[in-house]
């Protein structure tokens, strides 16, 4: 259960951090923490503050909460008053270490690409790098006291830059605890939070697309409708990540009563029928089709119980996801035409001496830098609770324009190359034809 | 992170809005119809905004912090400073006019250079006056480093020769900083730039141009016939040092870039709002849920114009706090200025296009904003110069290779 930052320790800068990670390493290896952990029933809380020093505070109840607690939330951010682009220390480390394991996800790609499944060795180094303590408050044994959207916007970013299908496949589980930190009912977190933290965390999924042309998601055709304690759902949903792996889905579907509604639906719920839906790409994402045919739900299956949830910000949250997703595809499309264009040779010379190629390079970058710089604009106002509908649909606008013309540019610039399946750049092309479709899978 | 303005800007970004709205806005079109007519409210105007600008920090269009002090050792804190205040001063200026804003008095491109580069005493005899830039010949434009004006040292003096063609303030000006070689055979580290006074009899104003736009602003031709000038009006250094090259010229234009991208986004903002108040009447443009596929074409248009105009104005804030806190901002400067000069230019003549006939006509400014904003993705560097810095930048090559 070891968090993969040993490659960090040497970087001066990180030693403190990287201290306090190493104490709590030790801590959840220890015995202690294995008979907490081993415990489940009885330890309702446990604390630790990596910030903090390495206290850790465990408060364990005799077993048997009470009925109706507030439900664990991350606080907003103080709002800032200071102008400031650096990521923190904190996120730098993140950052790093999902950039060490992005590498063999990157080597990987194209064959999970081909294969529809991501190898079990690239889930459980994912898993090491226990990204859910990031996302997760403290109440609820995470690390977290305040919002961390930025953090979250920085981590799939960077998972896309590895590569987007898999970026998707891997942080949907996240996405959907994101999604229970934001708005579950107390007895929804305290059932389902933990599983994140465990050895072989939960998969699971969010299911919204539905298979229509000029989709929007304020019109849906799926519907749950009251009957009896519960609900029963019926309608169709596809683009659905991890459709074969997925413990459960949240699946959005409107109501009568109070509009679009996010459901927790068991894999295994009579009247799902759940089928592979293959598509342009995002092969890795193992996408999938979910059909609804009278499906019952109980009430404790609405995210929120009926409180609190909020379908805008949900969107809003989501757009996000994908916009990260679509800045980090895009700097790896960058990443890979420079030296292809140094390296290749025409007419005597590198084809990146013509500025017919290098001019293209350039709008790259130039387009890219929008992208990100507007969804972390809309992700640190998010994160200190301003409103963002405005920058999440703006952002959202220039990732789902500029990041095809990214892709299509990034086949382009290789020629014939571009378009054989030896080189990545057709998969990216794929992959981003994605953005400006889906809302499924990530939610930050 | 955070990305919004810091409220210790209120100040300036009000003062600069309110000039822009009551004073520069009423006498806009005045200027542009009358071209060359000398905009004498500027007068005032710089009178009581230079006050305004001191607090903030800087002057129009000024390096300001081309002369801070570092002090090695010294912890270094993060800050938002004079060049953010400067671009949305800048901003804000522009919003109400951007051919007044380049006639204010004393805010020259020269007045920059002379910030970034004089010494003191060449500080105390033309820090106050208000200095044009002369770079552009005939037949040298963004190929600064093949200038033909030469300047030949005679005793205490140099002789210079040459034509110096899109001069900004020219006319208006009291001095300005003409960029001269000293060596044709050596190319750019010959080139220097020196201070000629308006009244020196060997520069003679040859004319003033009529343009696409910025009427309100003089654009001025000089004729320099053995045009002396005393050799302690040389700014810089006087050798002639091959390594360093281009330095002392051209680091100019690594702190302006933003500042003419800022020009740009003042612009946009004034076209888009005109623009939402008309539209505002026949189609929602506050409907940021709705996908954008399903939304009229005017709707999806408008929106795509304000997501380039934020994602530009959010570079010219990466660019200003980049320079601030001493960050290396060549690319992030060349950046912010393609970005802004494209934008600028597509989303003022989208605007016109949206409002049809009305805003082709004299009775709204739209039309008049997307004439003044194509400048602005030319001078200080056109669009595809800023693409060939940025290019050069990313792949790791230089003039001689990526030409």
């Amino acid at each position: 259960m070891a968090v993969n930052l040993a490659s960090l320790i040497g970087n001066p800068k990180n030693k403190n951090l990287a201290k306090k990670f190493t104490a709590f390493n030790n801590f959840l290896d220890s015995s202690i923490g294995q008979t907490l952990g081993l415990r489940k029933g009885f330890v309702k809380t446990l604390y630790y503050g990596a910030y903090g020093g390495t206290k850790i505070v465990s408060m364990i109840s005799g077993g048997g909460g009470s009925a109706k607690a507030d439900p664990a939330r991350l606080a907003a951010k103080t709002p800032s008053d200071f102008f400031d682009l650096n990521y923190t220390e904190e996120q730098i480390m993140v950052q790093e270490s999902i950039k060490q394991y992005g590498l063999k996800v990157r080597e990987a790609a194209e064959k999970v690409d081909e294969k529809f499944e991501i190898p079990q060795n690239l889930w459980d180094e994912y898993y090491a790098l226990e990204l859910a303590y990031f996302q997760i408050p403290e109440s609820l044994g995470g690390m977290m006291k305040e919002k961390n959207t930025v953090t979250n916007m920085m981590t799939v970013e960077t998972l896309a830059h590895a590569d987007l299908g898999m970026a998707l496949a891997l942080y949907t589980s996240n996405s959907v605890l994101n999604a229970l930190v934001r708005w579950g009912s107390d007895a929804q977190q305290k059932s389902l939070v933990p599983k994140f933290l465990e050895p072989k965390p939960t998969k699971a999924s969010i299911a919204l697309n539905e298979p229509t042309a000029l989709f929007s998601p304020y019109e849906l055709a799926t519907t749950a409708e009251k009957s009896g304690n519960g609900y029963t759902i019926n309608g169709l949903k596809n683009m659905v990540p991890l459709h074969g792996i997925a413990d459960y889905f949240l699946v959005i579907a409107q109501t009568k009563e109070s509009g679009p509604q996010a459901f927790i639906v068991n894999k295994g719920a009579a009247g799902l029928t759940i089928t592979a839906d293959r598509g342009m790409g995002l092969n890795s994402a193992q996408l999938g089709q979910l059909k609804f045919d009278n499906v019952k739900v109980e009430a404790s299956a609405l995210l929120g119980e009926g409180s609190g949830f909020n379908y805008e910000d949900y969107i809003n949250y989501s757009k996000l996801g994908w916009c990260a997703l679509a800045v980090g595809c895009c700097q790896a499309v960058l990443d890979y035409v420079i030296p292809y264009a140094n390296d290749r040779f025409a007419f005597g010379e590198p084809i990146s001496h013509r500025q017919a190629v290098a001019f293209i390079i350039a709008d790259i970058k130039i387009e890219m830098d929008s992208m990100r710089i507007l969804t972390q604009r809309a992700a640190a106002k998010a994160e200190q609770g301003m409103p963002f509908a405005k920058e999440a649909f703006l952002a959202h606008i220039m990732c789902s324009d500029k990041s095809m013309q990214i892709g299509s540019n990034g086949v382009q610039l290789l020629g014939g190359h571009g378009y054989i399946r030896d080189f990545p750049v057709q998969r990216w092309y794929r992959d981003l034809r994605a953005v400006s479709i889906a809302l499924n899978g990530v939610h930050i | 992170m955070n990305l919004e303005v810091p409220n210790k800007f209120k100040g300036v970004l009000k003062t600069a809005y309110s000039a822009a709205e009551i004073l520069l806005r009423p006498i806009s079109r005045k200027y542009d119809v009358g071209e060359h007519t000398y905009p004498k409210e500027l007068d005032i105007l710089a009178a009581a905004l230079s006050g305004a600008n001191h607090a903030s920090g800087g002057a129009i269009g000024g390096a300001t912090s081309a002369r801070e002090v570092v002090v090695p050792g010294a912890k270094k804190v993060l800050k938002n400073g004079g060049n953010m205040s400067n671009c949305l001063n800048i901003q804000g200026i522009s919003y109400g006019d951007v051919g007044l804003l380049l006639s204010f008095p004393g805010q020259g491109l020269g007045n920059a250079a002379i910030a970034a580069v004089s010494n003191d005493e060449q500080l105390s005899r033309f820090g106050k006056m208000w200095a044009a830039m002369a770079i552009t010949e005939p037949n040298v434009g963004s190929d600064s480093a093949a200038i033909t004006a030469t300047a030949r040292k005679e005793g205490n003096n140099y002789i210079l020769n040459g034509e110096k063609i899109f001069v900004t303030s020219g006319e208006r000006c009291d001095c300005v900083v003409v960029w001269a070689t000293l060596d044709k055979e050596i190319g750019r580290a010959a080139i220097k730039s020196f201070i000629v006074l308006r009244s020196n009899p060997g520069m003679k104003l040859e004319r003033v141009e009529k343009k696409l736009g910025i009427r309100a602003s003089d654009t001025a031709a000089f004729v320099l016939t053995d045009c002396v000038v005393p050799a302690s009006d040389l700014l810089g250094n006087p050798e002639i040092d091959v390594k360093k090259g281009f330095g002392g010229v051209m680091e100019t234009f690594d702190n302006t870039r933003p500042f003419v991208a800022a020009m740009a986004l003042g612009c946009m903002q004034a076209a888009i709002e005109r623009t939402r108040e008309i539209l505002s009447e026949k189609i929602n443009l506050k409907d940021h849920k709705t996908p954008i596929n399903k939304l009229k074409a005017a709707q999806a248009t408008f929106y795509r114009m304000e997501a380039d105009y934020e994602a530009a104005r959010l570079l010219v804030l990466r660019a200003a706090w980049m320079a601030d806190n001493k960050i290396p901002n060549s690319m992030e400067a060349s950046i912010c200025k393609a970005k802004a000069g494209r934008v600028g230019v597509e989303i003022t003549l989208k605007c016109v296009e949206l409002c049809s006939s009305l805003g082709y006509s004299y009775q709204e400014l739209l039309e008049k904003w997307s004439r003044d904003s194509k400048i602005l993705d030319i001078f200080e560097g056109t669009q595809q110069i800023q693409q060939l810095i940025i290019a050069r930048r990313m792949l790791g090559k230089g003039s001689s290779e990526l030409k």
